[in-house]
């Protein structure tokens, strides 16, 4: 009896065990399956023509893989995205920390909790319904599935990461740096600005980035209201299209097995890549601090 | 210019407030034009029908279904997995480069494009296991993308479990995995709860990963097994606002509403738990 137990216990516990290091199998088999796949384009494409080179035309004879397009876009659009939500993000951060009286608090952090949980889908229906004609008619442009449109939504699918991370790093200065400020004779403001957000910059620094790998990796909205047109030189009131729209745009009509279909993959590649560096050094320059 | 610094502080606090409305208030706006526009489609029939004239009137019926099946095969994934890996990682495991590299991976995950969870899923089970674009591949690609969010929330729950609760089991006799499952996990329950919740909202929400693992465009009837491509909510959405001309804009706002309320409506459960228990919290 005791035997079995005993066993079970064990078996348990290598389950357990085995779970534990899942993460890193799954990570390390989503990296092998992209580069599985994509490898196969470099056969026929040079590199540096895949990442440089200034056409995508994946269909035309003969095809052309050049991703510069597409980065433009994602910059694009992204940059913009950027602008609005960074300044907003912080401040309203800022805001809910360190100002707000406790009630309030609680009320804008589910705020910013539910907009984090507004479906992407839908942010891209609303997208279309509103800010597409209204940029249309205020800039007087042929159409409002322009690059401006999706930068305004993806603000808004930034601003919950930018909030939530440079919140969490005002919590962790420690209260006796604002002591120390207050004893000094300075205001709530003073003591905010010369000393809480100096003291907590590179907690700040990280939020703005896992908001701008949030933007980067985002699909379905942008997809939704930039217009998804691949061209260089063109300015944010123009259609644009993004690193992952391009995936989700055209995955469904390649061949499996086509230099196209291999194209695909190296973007996602390209896109993995960006993110993991952006979440790397995010994570370093959270945990620097606490050293 | 400079302000005496009083007035400098009300005018910053001012400014600050403002910008935080400016990050909150779209939110509601978002909510009201929704549910102002799109609880007039809702009717028994838009609920339960499937459907018809290619997607310009009936029911939303089997995408309803579809999303369902999908949300159910993702936790059965994620779930058992991410709870067991939380277990290892707040009872197990020591602090070493392990431990680390776990986390590290888990931020990764939690980091990957949806779309590019949608190529992996479609490499990895469509393709290289042969699944086909099935709710089985499908499920396993959301089951992936959200057990960052269940790993996360359950080690935070387990590890908020004072240690005093399993020093008195074990001093009691009881083996590591009895203290585990009797004197911490019944204590972090509404944590996992809360993560497994949160779980299902985006699982249910996301678009991007069953492009090409599952969705079907048109399906007007119910899935039978978990080979079976199926509708879903958010790809219907999606459809309905970009590929279909001429849809009554009614539909499209109806869709949105029943996808928003269920996003939401998990999102407030989850809320509700959290700080219920928070609350009440003994320690």
């Amino acid at each position: 009896m005791l035997k079995i137990g005993r066993f079970k216990e064990t078996l348990v516990e290598g389950i357990i065990k085995t779970s534990g290091i899942a993460s890193i199998f799954v990570v390390t088999l989503i990296f092998f399956f992209l580069l599985k796949e994509g490898v196969f384009l470099f056969k026929t494409v040079h590199l540096h023509d895949f990442l440089l080179g200034r056409s995508w035309y994946p269909i035309s004879d003969p095809p052309e893989f050049g991703i510069l397009p597409l980065i433009y876009g994602t910059l694009l659009v992204t940059a913009g995205a950027a602008v609005l939500a960074v300044p907003l993000g912080i401040g309203a951060a800022i805001y809910i920390a360190e100002v707000a009286p406790p009630k309030l608090k609680e009320i804008l952090k589910s705020g910013i909790e539910l907009l984090a949980a507004i479906p992407s889908v839908v942010l891209g229906f609303i997208g279309i319904v509103t800010i597409v004609p209204w940029a249309r008619q205020f800039f007087h442009i042929p159409t409002g599935l322009t690059a401006f449109s999706g930068s305004v939504i993806l603000a808004f699918m930034a601003m919950p990461t930018i909030v939530s991370i440079a919140e969490d790093s005002l919590h962790s200065v420690p209260k006796s740096y604002k002591e120390g400020a207050y004893a000094l004779g300075a205001t709530r403001w003073q003591t905010i600005y010369r000393v809480v957000i100096p003291a907590c910059s590179s907690g700040m620094l990280a939020a703005v980035m896992l908001g701008i790998g949030r933007v980067v990796g985002e699909t379905m909205a942008v997809m939704m209201v930039t217009g998804n047109s691949a061209s260089l030189a063109r300015g944010i009131f123009s259609p644009a299209r993004t690193l992952t729209a391009t995936i989700a745009a055209e995955m469904g009509e390649t061949v499996q097995g086509s230099d196209h279909y291999f194209a695909l993959f190296s973007i996602g590649i390209v896109l993995f890549l960006i993110t993991f560096a952006i979440n790397m050094t995010a994570d370093f320059m959270i945990h620097r601090k606490r050293k | 210019m400079k302000f005496p610094p009083p007035l400098a502080q009300k005018i910053a606090f001012f400014v600050l407030f403002v910008m935080t409305l400016f990050v909150v208030l779209p939110v509601l706006f978002v909510m009201f034009l929704i549910v102002k526009n799109g609880i007039g489609a809702i009717s028994w029939e838009f609920l339960t029908a499937m459907p018809k004239q290619g997607m310009r009137a009936g029911g939303i019926l089997p995408a309803i279904v579809g999303t369902f099946y999908l949300v159910a095969g993702a936790i059965l994934f994620a779930l058992p997995l991410g709870l067991f890996a939380a277990i290892y990682l707040s009872e197990y495991s020591q602090d070493t480069w392990l431990n680390r590299a776990i986390r590290l991976a888990i931020i990764n995950i939690a980091g990957v494009p949806s779309v590019v969870f949608g190529l992996f899923g479609f490499a990895l089970f469509v393709s290289f296991f042969k699944f086909g674009a099935s709710i089985l591949s499908g499920s396993l690609t959301l089951g992936i993308m959200i057990l960052p969010v269940i790993i996360t929330s359950s080690r935070e729950a387990i590890d908020a479990v004072p240690g005093a609760f399993r020093e008195v089991s074990l001093s009691l006799g009881a083996t590591k995995l009895q203290t585990i499952r009797h004197a911490v996990l019944p204590h972090a329950l509404p944590g996992i709860l809360t993560g497994t919740i949160l779980g299902i909202g985006r699982a249910a929400g996301e678009t991007a990963p069953i492009l090409f693992t599952v969705a079907a465009f048109y399906l007007p009837r119910l899935p039978q097994s978990i080979f079976d491509q199926a509708m879903a909510l958010p790809y219907h959405l999606y459809v309905l606002s970009t590929q279909v001309p001429n849809v009554d804009v009614k539909i499209r706002y109806g869709t949105a509403f029943v996808l928003l309320v269920i996003v939401l409506l998990m999102n407030l459960i989850a809320i509700t738990i959290r700080s219920h228990f928070r609350s009440k919290k003994k320690w």
